[in-house]
C-alpha cells in the first residue's frame, strides 16, 4: 500500500453503503457501524427503516433535551419515527424479517468467507458471554444481507476468510462487503473487488484478505467525501 | 419516494397470471374487495386457484369470477354462504375443485407462509377426514398433524384507509383475514375507501404497515 493510500474512517464506510441503497427500500440496520448508514442517505430517495423492536420509519436520533424513553433503537438508543411509521409487536417484527418482506440487511460482522458465509455473534471467548440477538433471523431471512466492517483486526489480521474461524450466524448468505479499504462482492468465483482505496494495488489488498480476491470488470476507485 | 397509489382499477391487477394462487380476503360478503375482483374478471386471468374463506356471495366479486369460468380450484373453510348459487353451480357441474381447509388452519397456514415458516403442528382435524395423510406427531402427549404453508401469487384486500406508503386500517368486523392475506402473497393489492396524507394514521394503530402492500387503489363507493 503506497503511503497516499488513505482508508476510510467509519463513517466513511457507512456513507458508501448508503450510496447503494435503493428508493423505497424496506431496510434493517444492525448495531454499531450499520445504524451510522442513516444519516447518509442521498435526499432524493425515501427509504423506510426497520427495527427489530416493532418499528418501521425510523427516523434520526431525537435532539437532546426531545428523547421518548419509549422510542428507542435495536442499539437500545434514543429513536424518531416519520411520518407514516408504525409499531407493532415483537413477532410481526420477526414475521417481516424471516418472510423475506425486510429488503435489505445491514450489519456488522466479526468475519466473513470468501462464500458469504457470515460469523457475527461469537467469539467463543470464555470471558465474554454471547448474544445472539437478531442477527440469525436477518442472515437467513432478510431478500439481501451486505455487512460492513473494518478489513482487518486491531492486530493486523484477515477478517475476509477462506472459511470463518468464528461459528457462523448463518452459511452463504452476504452478497457484498463494504471495508475501510474495498467495496467487494460475494461470487460464484469467490471475492471480488468492485472498488479499491486509491493508492492501493490488488497485491496490497491481497495481503490483507486470506481468499483469493479477483479484480471486477470495471472495478473503480472507492471514494467518500470528508466526514 | 415510495407511493403505493395507483389511479385505476385496471392498473392494480394489470399483471396477473393463468394459473395464479389469488388470496380473496373476507368473511362472506363483507371485508371482500369486489371491484378488485371484478377488475381480475376484466383482465382475464383463467386458471386460477382461490384461496377464500366462503367460495362468493352474489353476483360480485369472487362469484362472479367462478361464474366465467375462471377459477379452477377454490381451497376455503365453508364454501357456502350468503346466495352461494355461482360456486354451487360450479361444483354440481364439476368445473371446480374444492379443497377444504378448516378456518383457523386457513389463516395459520397463511400466517406461516408470510412468517418464513415451514408449517406448524396443529391438533385442529386430527383423526379426520382432513388430516389423512398428512404428518402426525405427538407433542408432550398431545396429537398433533403438520399443516403446511399457503402462499399466494397475489392477494386481493379491502380496507378503510391508506396512505402513500400503503399503511392500511380497516372498518370494523370487514377486517378478518385481509391483515393476514396482505402478508402472505408475493403481491398485495388493496382497495380502500378513502386515501390520507401519510402520517395522518395514527402509528399505534396502523393494522398493515406498508411493507406488506404492493398497491393501493381508492374505490370511494364500495359498499
Amino acid at each position: 500500500m503506497s503511503a497516499t493510500a488513505k482508508p476510510l474512517n467509519r463513517r466513511q464506510i457507512a456513507w458508501r453503503a448508503a450510496q447503494d441503497i435503493v428508493d423505497g427500500s424496506y431496510v434493517n440496520l444492525g448495531i454499531g457501524l450499520p445504524t451510522l448508514v442513516a444519516d447518509f442517505i442521498p435526499a432524493d430517495r425515501e427509504i423506510v427503516f426497520h427495527s427489530e423492536n416493532g418499528i418501521l420509519g425510523l427516523g434520526k436520533a431525537p435532539a437532546p433535551g426531545e428523547a421518548d424513553p419509549d422510542l428507542i433503537n435495536a442499539g437500545k438508543g434514543a429513536a424518531s419515527l416519520l411520518p407514516g411509521g408504525s409499531f407493532f409487536h415483537h413477532t410481526d417484527a420477526f414475521l417481516m424479517i424471516r418472510g423475506g418482506h425486510v429488503d435489505l440487511s445491514l450489519m456488522g460482522a466479526f468475519e466473513v468467507s470468501a462464500e458469504g458465509d457470515l460469523a457475527n455473534w461469537t467469539t467463543n471467548d470464555p470471558h465474554f458471554a454471547p448474544g445472539v440477538g437478531g442477527a440469525m433471523d436477518l442472515a437467513a431471512g432478510a431478500r439481501e444481507v451486505r455487512i460492513l466492517l473494518e478489513h482487518t483486526t486491531k492486530e493486523g489480521e484477515p477478517r475476509l476468510r477462506r472459511r470463518c474461524s468464528y461459528p457462523l450466524t448463518a452459511p452463504r448468505c452476504v452478497k457484498r462487503i463494504y471495508t475501510n479499504l474495498a467495496v467487494l462482492d460475494v461470487t460464484a468465483q469467490g471475492l471480488s473487488v468492485h472498488e479499491m482505496i486509491e493508492g492501493m494495488t490488488l497485491g496490497d489488498l491481497q495481503a490483507l484478505t486470506e481468499p483469493p480476491l479477483t479484480l471486477a470488470n470495471g472495478c473503480r476507485p472507492l471514494q467518500a467525501p470528508a466526514l | 419516494m415510495i407511493d403505493k397509489r395507483v389511479a385505476s382499477l385496471a392498473a392494480a391487477v394489470t399483471d396477473v397470471k393463468d394459473g395464479a394462487i389469488i388470496l380473496c380476503a373476507g368473511f362472506g360478503a363483507v371485508g371482500m374487495a369486489d371491484e378488485l375482483l371484478e377488475a381480475l374478471l376484466e383482465q382475464g386471468a383463467k386458471d386460477l386457484i382461490a384461496v377464500a374463506n366462503n367460495a362468493g356471495s352474489g353476483d360480485r366479486g369472487l362469484a362472479a369470477l367462478i361464474a366465467a369460468g375462471r377459477v379452477r380450484k377454490v381451497i376455503c373453510s365453508y364454501p357456502r354462504t350468503d346466495k352461494p348459487y355461482a360456486f354451487e353451480a360450479a361444483y354440481k357441474a364439476g368445473r371446480i375443485e374444492l379443497e377444504l381447509v378448516p378456518q383457523g388452519t386457513l389463516s395459520e397456514r397463511m400466517r406461516c407462509a408470510a412468517a418464513g415458516l415451514g408449517g406448524f403442528y396443529s391438533p385442529v382435524g386430527v383423526g379426520t377426514q382432513l388430516a389423512e395423510g398428512k404428518e402426525v406427531r405427538e407433542i408432550d402427549g398431545r396429537t398433533y398433524v403438520l399443516e403446511k404453508p399457503l402462499k399466494g401469487d397475489i392477494a386481493f384486500c379491502k380496507a378503510q384507509k391508506s396512505d402513500r406508503w400503503g399503511n392500511l386500517v380497516y372498518r370494523k368486523a370487514a377486517r378478518n383475514f385481509n391483515p393476514t392475506m396482505a402478508m402472505a402473497a408475493d403481491l398485495t393489492v388493496v382497495q380502500v375507501k378513502e386515501f390520507v396524507e401519510l402520517g395522518a394514521l395514527d402509528p399505534e394503530m396502523i393494522v398493515t404497515p406498508g411493507i406488506f402492500v404492493d398497491r393501493v387503489v381508492q374505490v370511494a363507493g364500495a359498499k
